[in-house]
């Protein structure tokens, strides 16, 4: 205690060096908490925007259906197994035919895939109410992304030609009912969504899919006739991938921020043994050993961390509750990716990640510390009183 | 009542008259435009919206099963191989020396930005043999008088459900060809023309193909060279070949 009192007294006593080293890691335990909760705020809306838009809480595919391979696609849609109608029924699973189709705007023509699914869903956030199918008219929901591509409002009509399952082409004219706005581009992006009774009748694949999507309320997790069970852990690997990846980038800014922090602490301890000699000689013949100086030296270094925390907490509270509320608006290049990013992205605060941040922080300084008081314990007391710590 | 039986019999037997006129009809069209086996060297133009490119090939062909082009020209393309063999098709790209196998939706791509796709090139079925015809009418295209025939398909794996073409009443060679989608919408127009004869059989020289949803000119097609029934050697419709 004496120890800690002591060296508290001394990094107060040190003034304006005391305060510019807790003033600069202050700003780094702040910066990074804001910066990891940027992370932690994104891959939840990530995961959740996922979950919600895409893939449910998991997927049953078709025996040759693969999503990362086109190539599947045109073989991938069959009937849809028995065993699902109770669950079909209770709407806790709802199908999802794809087919591939073209898209004419302007003249131009685009590649693209129709996705039928139900309009009476509620698994998945698609806007499927509006695609009731009428005799004449066949509505179609589409993402804000693909809007932009083809220049397309609601209400406007577009031409689609695809092909049957016998390979025949065929044309009709499509109504935009809706446009939807989704931070996940997969569900939007080059793609159409159709009613499925509609689309099934124009592919001449009737009770047909190419999927399944599941709610939290159907109970089968396993492959049922050879449509393969996907949970999220599979169907969202790519995020986690990326987010492992982010992690990583977040990781890399802490530790070059930290380390220019620690290279304050470091130099002012380097001086204060410097220019401190016969205070530590003073020490010593007052009874303490070598070996307490040390201690106390790393304390008063340890301190300045542990002032930074503390400083960090009075004025980052505030401003971290403040961004928390307004987060960081985007450019809409970055929304546009559709990794999960939304027009503004808000942070969220990990406690586990804040606790590991403040552990990495004091063991560091605790190092950065000693290194360079470790050689008062090896010094000569004698020469230490003269001012000679060599 | 007799005369009503009679005027059943006669426009039922002046119907089945003109089928039988139109599957004739299709059966020498066929005869002019297939073979067992082709060799053509051709000119594709296709009219982009700021320019237009040729691209120049040569084609071995035998039947329906197997064919084998050679892009010559421009230096760009010079090299690119495609081999069909069957229902598969391949082509090879000497940039980067890699060969891919084109199936599924990417034969319904366009072949080099043109207003054909891979399986546009590929159909070489005998119309007789996917399409029942009916003579609607006589048309005169360029001063030829022709015959105007719907084609409905027969067979249920056809890309166009329906087919109206112009055959030429001396030569027995489509002048024009307008290919329709299930729910009748037309999808594509080709007009036939520069009609040569070459050995014993009529031939269109130059066709224009356009796909009348998109805007653009088309692509034209022009053929430099053809030769009819000469025997092709085997190594040429194997993958070995494409490397070569």
């Amino acid at each position: 205690m004496l120890l800690f009192k002591t060296a508290i007294k001394n990094i107060f006593g040190a003034g304006r060096r005391t305060w510019l080293n807790v003033a600069v890691l202050s700003f780094t335990f702040v910066l990074m908490t804001a910066f990891n909760g940027l992370i932690d705020g994104w891959i939840n809306d990530a995961l959740t925007g996922s979950r919600t838009w895409e893939t449910g809480a998991g997927q049953f595919w078709h025996p040759t259906y693969d999503r990362y391979d086109m190539f599947t696609l045109p073989d991938a849609h069959g009937k849809i197994p028995e065993d699902f109608a109770p669950y079909l029924a209770d709407k806790s699973v709802t199908p999802v035919l794809v087919i591939q189709a073209a898209v004419y705007e302007s003249g131009n023509m685009q590649n693209i895939l129709l996705k039928g699914i139900e309009h009476t869903q509620q698994i998945l956030s698609i806007p499927s109410n509006h695609l009731l199918p009428e005799d004449d008219l066949i509505p179609a929901v589409i993402g804000e992304r693909m809007a932009n591509t083809l220049h397309a409002s609601q209400g406007d009509h577009l031409l689609i030609r695809w092909r049957d399952k016998n390979g025949a082409f065929d044309v009709r004219e499509i109504t935009i009912a809706s446009i939807f706005s989704s931070s996940i581009a997969t569900v939007d992006e080059g793609q159409i969504w159709l009613p499925l009774t509609k689309l099934q009748e124009m592919a001449g694949m009737q009770n047909e899919a190419t999927y399944l999507v599941k709610s939290e309320k159907c109970t089968i997790a396993e492959d049922i006739k050879g449509w393969s069970y996907k949970d999220n852990d599979f169907l969202l690997q790519d995020l986690y991938t990326l987010m492992q990846s982010g992690r990583v980038e977040s990781f890399i800014i802490f530790a070059i921020l930290l380390t220019l922090a620690l290279l304050a602490v470091f130099d002012t301890q380097m001086l204060s043994v410097f220019r401190r000699q016969k205070e530590i000689g003073t020490y010593v013949s007052l009874g303490m050993t070598p070996q307490q100086v040390t201690r106390m030296f790393t304390l008063e270094g340890t301190s300045y961390s542990l002032l930074g925390i503390v400083a960090g907490a009075i004025w980052g509270f505030p401003f971290l509750y403040w961004f928390r509320k307004t987060g960081i608006i985007l450019p809409e290049s970055y929304t546009e990716i559709g990794l999960g990013v939304h027009e503004t992205m808000l942070p969220i605060y990990n406690p586990g990640t804040i606790m590991t941040s403040i552990v990495i922080i004091l063991l560091l300084s605790v190092l950065i510390s000693w290194i360079p008081s470790r050689k008062i314990s090896k010094s000569n007391m004698v020469e230490a009183l003269k001012g000679k710590i060599t | 009542m007799k005369k009503i039986i009679g005027l059943l019999c006669l426009t039922f037997f002046a119907a089945s008259t003109f089928a039988q006129d139109a599957e004739e009809i299709i059966m020498r069209v066929d005869n002019n435009l297939s073979a067992k086996s082709r060799i053509v060297e051709s000119e594709m133009t296709v009219h982009g919206r700021r320019s237009s490119r040729t691209i120049s090939s040569k084609s071995y062909t035998v039947g329906n099963e197997k064919s084998f082009t050679e892009y010559l020209s421009p230096a760009r393309e010079k090299g690119t191989k495609m081999l069909k063999l069957d229902k598969e098709m391949w082509l090879y790209s000497p940039s980067t020396d890699r060969t891919i196998m084109i199936s599924g939706h990417m034969l319904r791509q366009s072949v080099m930005g043109s207003d054909l796709s891979y399986e546009d090139m590929m159909e070489d079925r005998k119309l007789t043999d996917i399409y029942s015809a009916s003579l609607i009418g006589e048309e005169t295209i360029e001063g030829r008088v022709c015959y105007v025939v719907q084609l409905t398909a027969k067979v249920n794996d056809v890309a166009y459900e329906t087919q109206k073409i112009w055959v030429d009443t001396g030569r027995f060679i489509p002048l024009k060809q307008e290919l329709y989608a299930k729910s009748g919408q037309l999808l594509k127009r080709v007009v036939l023309s520069d009609v040569k004869q070459v050995s014993s059989r009529w031939y269109p020289m130059k066709m224009i193909y356009k796909d009348v949803l998109k805007d653009g000119k088309g692509t034209e097609w022009l053929i430099t060279h053809i030769e009819f029934d000469k025997p092709i050697q085997d190594h040429i419709f194997s993958k070995a070949s494409l490397k070569q």
